[in-house]
This record gives C-alpha cells, structure tokens and sequence, in this order.
C-alpha cells in the first residue's frame, strides 16, 4: 500500500482541549485527539476505543509522560497507552491505533497512519 | 511406605491452621488424611465472628474451601461427629456408626460455651455464642425480640452484647463477678470499663447472681437474682465462659486435667503417644489456652511430632489487646500483679477521657511483669515488647502510660527491640525472622506479609510490622520511596505545604518549579485536589481542565460502559416530595436506571455524556445543586429523623445533618469524606462507620472521628464529648483542615489517623487545645474554602465553551453508538458483551 495520507477534516483549532483529549468521527470509527501544548509536536490520535473495558472512552483519559513517553492512562482502569505507537505499557497484548493529526490553518485534520510507521505531521 | 491414616477431630480454626501447615510442609503425602467437622461450615474465623452482624457472609468468614482441601488430598466430612475412640483396635466410630482405622489421631475438638446450671436455662430463646449457627439463631429470636440480656460480662460476653445492640435490641450485661472482663482488669480499670460501655447503651448489672429464669410479664422471660430482684427479657445469651469439648478423651480412658482439659506433653502427646491435642481441649502445665495465638503454635508443635520436627509447645504469651464496642481492652503478662510477690504499681486514670492505665514491675523497677490498659491500646505495643522481652524499664517507669502532653515517653522503636521479640504471636514470627526477610530481598510490607504470615493472624502487630520492614529497609539503604510519583520528588504533604506557603494556583508553575516531565494521572489529580483544597477555584477552569479524573472532568461517575451516573445533593438524605418527582421525570426522560444510594440520596445511572448538561439543566431548575459524588469531597452527611420525629430521639439531627452539608459541600480532600448524625445513643444513622460521626447527646454532641465502611471497616475514635454545635463545628474544621494538609493521596481520615505519630490525642491536641498553635491559621483556610464554593453544575451550564467539552464526537452530535442497553426489571441496564454483538451486528474496532 502506498502512503495514502488522505486528510480528513474533523473540527477545529477551537474544538482542542490544552492538555487533554477530544473525541471525533471518521466513518464509522471513534478517534481520540490529544493536545500537549509542552510538546513540539503537540497532536496526538489514537484510537477512542478501549480494547480493555470495550468502551469508547479513551478521550476522557489523563495525558502526561512515563519516563519521557507521552502517554494517556485509560479511565476505567488506568492503564498507559503510548501516544507515539499505541502501545500498552502493562500490557502488550492490547494496542492502539494511532492516526496522523495535524491542524490546517485553523482546520483539525485526521488520516490513517500504516502500521509501524513513526510519528509524523 | 504406606501411607498413615491421620484422622483430625474438629475443623475450628486450630484444626484448620494445623491442616493448611502440614499441606504447606510438603509432608502430607505421607499421610491419608481424614478431617471430621461437627459444623455445617467450613473452619472461619471465630476471632471476628461478630462481623457476621455486620454484614459479612459465612463465606467472608470461612478460611478456606472444600475445594482447597481436595486439592490438599484431604478428607473432609462436614456435619459430622465422632461418637467413640477405640485406642486398642486404632479406630474411630462417628456419628453415622461408619468406623474409620487411623494410625495417628489429632483432637482439635475445641470448646463449648458454659451454660450455668440455672433453673429455666432451657426455655425458648435461652442461646449461647460461639458458632455461625449460633449466631442465625440469635438473629431470628432478635427479630422478634426487643429486650436482650448476656449473662456473662467477660470479652466473649460483651461481644455478644454488641451483637445484640446491633440488632437493635435494648441489651443488657449481667455478671456474676463485681465488675466487668474480672479477668482482665481490676476494680478501677472495670470501673472505666462500665461508664464507656454504658454510655453506649447497654444496661451493665454486675454481682449479681441469677437464681432462675421463668416465664415474664412484659417480656418473655424474667430473670430473677440472688436478691429477689428481677429483670425482663425477650432473649438471653450464654457467654459465660467456655469448657474443653473432651468427652471423647474422657470416655477413651486419656489423662484429664482435674477441671477437664486432655492432659498433653510439650509434643502436644495425650497420655496416648498416638492421639495428640491442640486448641481450647488441650491442657499443657496445668492450662488452658483459650487464644487463637497458642493454639497455632500448638498445631506446630503437633506437626512436628507427627513428621519428625523440632517444634515443641513451651506455653505461650497470653497477653491480649481487644476492641471491644469501640473501647480498647489490653492485658499483658501478670496484669494483675498477683503472681509476682513484691511486685510495685503505677497507674493513670483520667476520668474524662475515660482511660486507665496499671503497670506492674519487678521490686527493683527494673522489669515490666505486666499492664493493664482501658481506653487506649495505642500503649499497648510498646508495653508488650517491654515484658516479652525482659527490657531494662527507663529509670521513670510511669512516662510509659502518661499522654505525651504529660512527660509520657514516645513510644519504643523497632530498632530497641532484639532480634527475638516476637512480632506475630498468630504465626510466631520474630522481629528477626522480619529482617532476615527484608534482608532477603523482599522490599514491602505485602510482600514480607506473604513470605512470613505475620499480621495475617489477629492483625495486631500490623503497624509494628510496617515499621520493622520501613526501618530495616532503610537501614539497608533501600529507599522508602514516599514520592507521589516520578513526576514530584515529593510527598503530597510536601505538595500540600508548597503550594499553600508559596502560593501556587495552577499545576504547570508548580511543576516547572518543583518536578519534572509532563506529569500522569497520578500527580495531576493529587495535585488538582490539593488546589481545590487550598484555593477551591472552579475545577473546570483552563489550567485546570486537564488534571482532572474522569469523573471530575465531567462532573459526573462514569460506570463501566462510558455512561454517568447522575448524584444531585439532597442534604442529609430530606427531600420534598416535587424534587422527588423531578428526580422521577428527569429519570423516565432520559432513560436513567434508578437507585437509591447508601447515602440517602437518588443515583440515576445510564447518563450519556451528551445528555448530562439538559439533565442538570432539568435538575439546577428545580433547585438541586451538584452532589460531587464524583469528587474526592465530601459526600454525604446521613442522618436518623433525630427528635423531630423519633420518640428517642434528644436533638435535631436532621437540622444539624443538613448544615454540616451544607458547611462543607464542595471541599475536595485527599479521598472522599462521609458524616452521619445520629439523634440519640441508639445511633440509627451508623455515624460511627463515618470519617465524622455525630452522636446526639442530652447535653450536646459527642464527636467520632475517622470511621469507616468498605474493605477494611473501622469504628470511630471518640474525639470528644457534649459539644455545642459550635464547637462541634469548630472542632470539625480544624480535624478536616488537618487532614487536608497532611494526609497521604487517596487516604481516608481512618487510615490517615492509624499512620498518625501521636495518634488521636496528638490530634485532640492540635484541634481542641491548639497545641501547635496552627488553629487560626485552619480556621481561616476553611473559611475561604466554604467562601468560594460554587455549584459546579451550575457554573459550568453557564458557559458554552465549557459545554463543548460535553461532546462524545466533535463533528458529530449523535450518542455513542455503542451505548447499548437493555431491560430488567423494568429499568435499564449495560447490555453485556453478547447483547452488544446481537445488537450492533458491525462493531467495527
């Protein structure tokens, strides 16, 4: 598959919450949008979905950093996902999806990222 | 080798400890082993049995499963007896008349309650205390009973009285002896012992004798005593004392003791060498252990002997400490001071505070022979490790029983004690068998708990064990990390003191000046709640947003399926009956499961999280305020209907209820914070499990402080007594500013106090006498902090731009489509895992 970056706009630069996450559409999958203002790069997205409780939630979650990783520790039962490739660092059984996320001018921007790829944007 | 037929008589919680130890020894295989229970249930916990009436089920109480003991290769028969022991054929008859061969033989028979030979003693609701069975049938004559009489007014009597006064009944003690525990305490120490005891209620009668019991007037019964007076009762129970279960013994020829008891040697051996006895039937120089503590070491020592050990039983301690209705009880060594000729005293009694203290030492004041304390174990620990041990006495002896505020010594540290003091008296467990383990590279308290068993007995040495594992760790130069995390090198009392004196309100100042990194989940809502506390801006304000929990984001709980549950504040549990129906409106239009919480107060569960603004819309509109049942903050204040109503009752609880929530609604602190207030002495509000709990007196208040419910249950600690409301109050600001300030995060007060150097009469000190001279200071605080509050709900419906963040999807006003729920009884619930694949044919993760 070629790197098919196709941007898919999804709110706003108002629609952020500095320093915590945001729940967003694209087809028929949920998306969580963080913004850590103290980072250069300060978009993160992964997947909203919580493959530990099965519920749409990771938004809600808590960010900050565990020995310099970015991370969001799900709400249910405060496990850590990395924001950089989705990982669970108590588990790794369980990942996330993670996806690109950049604003345009004003506009908040979603694509699908392939596996394995770093973070980009 | 043939396997020997081991047959153990009686599954209490001796015999069980014996049966886990050989399982554990690795040993068992040698053996068949056949285990004989008289009772339905499996061995439980006897020590706690009262907790039965408080809400824990046989099974919380039971030790072990029949599952465990088939995988342990062991036979268990439950419901059965042993009729007969025939020493020459080697065998056993039970019950069933089957007749069992065994090789080895172990009594853990027990013992059974006394029941004095009184005249009427059999008739209806005659009862006695000491098993689960016992226990239901007490129950069941409660519920038709009002009155309740112990006879017996020893430690298993008074149990049993609390028993009876938790089911609700009018109880009374009747002891034959002049005072109460005769065993345990002396004339002044039972003097203390009767005041604190009545004043929760119970009617305590001692020297007095019952001549019988006959058919009442009012009541069922009426007991009648040596002096022709009388008293009426619906339902009496025995605890006066227990007797070894040694018939079998007897009737098999074995040495007795002259008072009952089998005869056994320091192998645990009868006169038999192939049966051996431990626990309560046994007789070892003359005695009876009626501790759970011997008792195992008894199941140690006959282990040994049956598998070539080294272990003998040499006798045992049998000093005790013991909450007994929430007053402390302690007794060590010869508390009495009648086995030591020449033996010198010292005592303390401070009749407001209600506490005594004896010690007896040797003629030369060097050596602690025994103590006695009533009103304050917190003594105890450092008392035992002084006779146990056989410390040299500091030169005034007395500073070991006086309150620090009158010259008293601190208590003794761990690092005094030689390697030999015993710990766990349950599983024998030395300060240097804890060492060697620490040393050994086990570095917590858990950890060491699982390798060496201490404090999984009685739990009494609970806090010296932290202590000796906190210091050894230390002292290794392992670091006892108290840190809130990798962020802050700091603990949250640190945070708590820099944030307060330097005057930080937003966690970036305090984390660029003080920690590092971006922060986690641990250290922002710490930190979120020590703002609260200290300056209670809005929770949602922009340098705030982003610490919050979850629940605290959203100003609701989220469950497990991402919905809320919606907690309106309804002050002390009064509603109108149009709020009512708001709740009742607000639940049929948005589809919310309705329950009525613990707290006396609605919980509407099912929330969307896009739903939740027009619910409170609904609610702020009809006059609800947030009830910050997400919140680590205060809850709830519970409340009886006080003398309004309550023909008990001797002042306004609901009154009093309603403006201490409304006092302190809104105030985060380290953990959630629950009052009750009770209108009279039969305390139906349960103010006691509370972290505040306020007790109607006919002069005023009595305050508890730092109760508790859940996992690990405490009763209050009485601070202080007839307060007028406003020093009821003051003194409930300062305790809770106190607690603010320098508890743990996510402690709650009954922890906080537990940790507490000093203790509660440390905290008395600060609080009512302002021993540190801080009070001003907390008054103010807590001024400030009821100032600023503000119904979150409220404020936050006033802004849009908060409102936005209400969203489940930015670009997409829908519900979660994953929301799904279905009916039972006649409410919503969570669908489970199946019902969502039926009903969402493509979830697509």
């Amino acid at each position: 598959m070629t790197q098919q970056n196709e941007w898919t706009p999804v709110g706003s630069r108002a629609d952020l919450v500095s320093g915590a996450g945001i729940g967003a559409r694209v087809g028929d999958r949920q998306v969580a949008i963080f913004h850590i203002p103290e980072l250069e790069q300060s978009l993160f997205a992964v997947d909203n979905y919580c493959p530990i409780s099965g519920v749409n939630i990771i938004a809600r979650g808590i960010v900050g950093d565990i020995q310099g990783e970015p991370v969001v520790a799900t709400p249910l039962y405060k496990k850590h996902f990395s924001l950089v490739d989705g990982r669970c660092l108590e588990d790794d059984s369980h990942r996330l999806r993670t996806y690109a996320v950049r604003l345009e001018g004003d506009q908040l921007q979603l694509a699908p990222r392939e596996q394995g790829q770093g973070a980009a944007a | 080798m043939s396997k020997q037929n081991l047959i153990v008589i009686g599954n209490g919680m001796v015999g069980h400890h014996f049966l886990e130890q050989l399982a554990e020894s690795g040993l068992a295989d040698g053996f068949h082993v056949t285990v004989l229970g008289e009772e339905q249930h499996i061995a439980y916990d006897r020590v706690h049995l009262s907790e039965y009436f408080q809400g824990k089920s046989a099974d919380d109480l039971a030790f072990s499963t029949s599952d465990q003991y088939a995988q342990w290769g062991f036979d268990l028969r439950l419901n059965t007896a042993a009729t007969a022991i025939d020493r020459e054929a080697h065998t056993l008859t039970l019950d069933s008349g089957e007749t069992l061969p065994y090789d080895k033989l172990v009594l853990a028979t027990g013992s059974y309650p006394f029941v004095p030979p009184i005249e009427g003693n059999d008739r209806p609701d005659c009862l006695v205390y000491r098993t689960l069975d016992d226990l239901d049938d007490i129950r069941e004559a409660a519920s038709r009973s009002n009155t309740g009489v112990v006879v017996g007014g020893g430690l298993l009597g008074l149990e049993a009285a609390n028993a009876l006064r938790e089911l609700d009944l009018d109880t009374a003690v009747v002891e034959f002896a002049p005072r109460l525990m005769p065993v345990q305490v002396d004339e002044e120490g039972g003097d203390i012992l009767r005041e604190k005891i009545e004043e929760l209620g119970v009617q305590v009668l001692t020297g007095r004798a019952t001549q019988r019991i006959e058919e009442g007037t009012n009541a069922r019964h009426q007991m009648v005593f040596q002096d022709d007076r009388l008293l009426e009762t619906d339902l009496i129970v025995f605890s006066a004392g227990i007797r070894p279960r040694d018939e079998l013994a007897r009737d098999a020829g074995l040495s007795m003791g002259e008072r009952g008891g089998v005869v056994i040697d320091d192998h645990c051996r009868t006169s038999d060498p192939d049966v051996l006895a431990i626990g309560e039937v046994a007789l070892w120089n003359d005695s009876i252990f009626g501790l759970v503590g011997p008792g195992y070491q008894m199941a140690k020592a006959a282990l040994d002997t049956l598998t070539e050990g080294e272990r003998t039983f040499r006798g045992a301690d049998m000093s005790t400490k013991l909450k007994l209705m929430g007053v402390d009880v302690g007794a060590i060594g010869d508390a009495h001071g009648n086995q030591n000729p020449g033996a010198r005293f010292y005592r303390y009694t401070n009749g407001i505070a209600q506490e005594y203290r004896k010690l007896v030492v040797s003629a030369d004041g060097k050596q602690l022979l025994g103590a006695m304390l009533v009103g304050d174990n917190s003594y105890y620990d450092t008392l035992l490790q002084y006779a146990l041990n056989g410390l040299e006495l500091p030169d005034n002896p007395e500073s070991l029983i006086l309150p620090a505020s009158e010259g008293g010594a601190p208590a003794l540290g761990v690092d005094a004690l030689p390697e030999t003091a015993g710990i766990c008296s349950c599983h024998n467990v030395t300060k240097g068998d804890i060492v060697q383990c620490v040393h050994d590279g086990y570095a917590s308290v858990g950890d060491v708990k699982a390798a060496t068993k201490a404090g999984t007995g009685c739990g009494g040495c609970a806090g010296q064990l932290k202590e000796i594992v906190d210091h050894e760790m230390a002292a290794l130069g392992m670091e006892v990390d108290n840190s809130v995390c990798e962020h802050f090198q700091h603990t949250r009392q640190e945070l708590e003191h820099i944030i307060r004196v330097e005057d930080i309100h937003d966690f970036h100042t305090l984390l660029k000046n003080h920690g590092q990194g971006l922060g986690c989940d641990i250290c922002k809502p710490a930190v979120a709640s020590i703002l609260a506390s200290t300056w209670n801006d809005y929770v949602l304000n922009p340098e705030h947003v982003g610490l919050q929990d979850t629940n605290d984001t959203f100003l609701a709980n989220m469950q497990k399926d991402g919905t809320f549950s919606v907690v309106p504040r309804v002050a002390g549990g009064e509603i109108t009956p149009d709020k009512l129906i708001t709740l009742g409106e607000v639940a049929k239009e948005f589809e919310l499961y309705t329950k009525i919480t613990g707290g006396q107060r609605v919980d509407l569960f099912g929330a969307k999280l896009n739903d939740l603004p027009s619910i409170w819309q609904r609610l702020v509109d009809a006059g609800f305020e947030t009830g910050h049942a997400y919140g680590k903050a205060l809850r709830t204040v519970k409340s009886c209907v006080g003398s309004t109503w309550c023909r008990y009752g001797v002042q306004d609880s609901v009154q009093l209820a309603i403006d201490l929530e409304h006092r302190y609604k809104g105030i985060r602190a380290p953990h959630k914070i629950k009052f009750g207030v009770s209108g009279c002495t039969r305390e139906c509000a349960e103010a006691q499990s509370k972290d505040f709990g306020v007790i109607a007196t006919e002069n005023g208040w009595n305050l508890y402080v730092a109760g508790n419910g859940g996992m690990r249950p405490r009763h209050a600690d009485l601070l202080a007594q007839d307060l007028d409301t406003d020093t009821l109050i003051r003194t409930v600001d300062r305790f809770m500013m106190l607690y603010i300030r320098t508890a743990d995060r996510l402690q709650r007060t009954a922890r906080w106090l537990e940790n507490l150097e000093g203790g509660l009469e440390y905290v008395r000190q600060v609080v009512m006498e302002d021993s540190l001279g801080i009070a001003e200071d907390l008054d103010a605080q807590m001024a400030r902090l009821i100032n600023n509050y503000q119904c979150e709900w409220k404020t936050t419906l006033e802004d849009p731009e908060k409102l936005k963040r209400f969203r489940q999807m930015i670009n997409d006003d829908g519900d979660d489509p994953y929301v799904v729920t279905v009916e039972e009884r006649e409410q919503p619930r969570p669908a489970t895992a199946e019902e969502k694949l039926e009903r969402i044919p493509a979830v697509s993760v």
